[in-house]
């Protein structure tokens, strides 16, 4: 086959979204949800349903944020947002949806502060009951810097393809690093200290009061409002590609770098320190996650620990000494025996919980 | 970020090895990583005077 031929399949396999690893974004399809797929009467931010989605929340109304089954063609899940109770704007409000960080050594190929800093294409599909203008907004988190783009809804309750393409930024080198590097961030709600400057078309400093700028909307001015989106693709360049689909199973284990949940505990060993503590060294089996995690032992009732044949009575269940790579279980219990070993069993979801979101 | 306690845990050497944080409601286990966002939030607070790590027991 020649050289020509080889290159004209390249392009056609781009042309269909197959070559690999374009998109910086994690989950851009929302096909992943480990925390569930609902959460409602939300009035603050946090990470609560698709994974990798951080959702911002002050002084703006009460939300159900959701993994969504209405999605464009060729997609099967949507990141939305309900607005189920109102609030007016006030100086300090501000909603975002998906505000995904990126770690800073994912992002070495945009050659951010030098002269030959890339332009970066996001494209996105996204559907709203109220039409308007809205703001992407991509944050530097280690430069603080900042760059924004508008984008209009034009019809009421339609998928819509958006593309917009940013330059690259000669100022401000993103470290070879785990940590927050840069974000993108979409905008739905926000009071005056964010919207009463200019919005910036060319990379600067962060000024809060530009950083929502030219936003015309507030998604919690009536709880018929609701704003969802997906297909969420960041590549460099200044063209968009079609969407990079990818299976199941490699977006999840992406996501679970960041989040990782355990269910249905069965025969966990673990050894006796003393008579009231016991404790096992779990290796995370989906991988190293980003940075040390936060736990969380998601424990109401119906767990056992056996010890030679003998149920104890357990009165604490807690993680320590946890490790990128590792973590400690420790029960406190009655009558242990120290130097022997017992089986744990817990038949739930959502028993341990590993948080390493930037 | 709503923390409404913080306590540290002691390893078996008896040594600070992570804080028991109440945040949003929620029990969690912070682990001492800057890199950790809720152990970036907990410093930030106590830097601001909003929040008081107590000792270990």
């Amino acid at each position: 086959m020649s050289r020509a031929r080889d290159l004209a399949d390249l392009g056609g396999s781009a042309d269909a979204g197959g070559l690999t690893g374009r998109n910086l974004i994690i989950n851009g399809a929302m096909t992943v949800a480990q925390r569930g797929t609902s959460a409602t009467g939300k009035t603050t931010g946090g990470y609560f349903t698709v994974d990798r989605s951080k959702f911002d929340l002050v002084n703006l109304g009460t939300h159900t944020y959701s993994q969504s089954t209405d999605a464009p063609e060729g997609f099967s899940n949507s990141l939305r947002v309900d607005c189920t109770a109102t609030a007016s704007l006030s100086a300090d409000s501000l909603l975002y949806a998906l505000a995904q960080g990126i770690e800073g050594q994912n992002l070495q190929q945009l050659k951010k502060g030098t002269s030959n800093a890339e332009s970066v294409t996001v494209s996105f599909y996204v559907k709203s009951n109220k039409t308007g203008t809205y703001v992407l907004e991509i944050y530097d988190g280690m430069n603080t810097r900042h760059i924004g783009k508008t984008y209009t809804i034009d019809t009421a309750n339609t998928w819509e393809y958006k593309t917009l393409t940013f330059a690259g930024d000669t100022s401000g080198t993103l470290t070879n690093s785990n940590a927050f590097g840069m974000g993108l961030f979409f905008w739905i709600g926000a009071g005056s200290n964010y919207t009463t400057g200019t919005l910036p078309s060319s990379w600067a400093s962060v000024t809060n009061a530009n950083r929502a700028a030219g936003l015309n909307v507030n998604m919690a001015d009536s709880t018929d409002n609701d704003w969802a989106i997906t297909g969420v693709q960041l590549e460099v360049g200044e063209t968009a590609t079609p969407f990079e689909h990818e299976d199941y199973g490699t977006t999840l284990k992406k996501c679970k770098r960041y989040y990782q949940v355990y269910d249905n505990i069965q025969g966990m060993t673990l050894h006796c320190y003393n008579t009231s503590h016991a404790y096992t060294s779990v290796q995370y089996p989906d991988g190293i996650m980003r940075a040390t995690p936060t736990a969380t032992v998601n424990y109401s009732s119906g767990d056992s620990f056996a010890l030679a044949g003998s149920g104890k009575t357990i009165s604490a269940r807690e993680i320590v000494g946890v490790k990128p790579n590792v973590f400690m279980f420790k029960l406190t219990a009655s009558s242990l025996t120290a130097g022997q070993a017992g089986h744990y069993d817990k038949d739930s979801t959502n028993i341990f919980q590993f948080d390493a979101e930037l | 970020m709503n923390i409404t306690s913080a306590q540290y845990m002691e390893d078996m050497s008896g040594n600070n090895s992570a804080i028991n944080a109440t945040i949003d409601g929620v029990k969690m286990s912070v682990p001492l990583d800057p890199a950790n966002r809720h152990y970036a939030e907990i410093l930030r607070q106590v830097e601001a005077g909003e929040l008081t790590i107590a000792d270990a027991d």
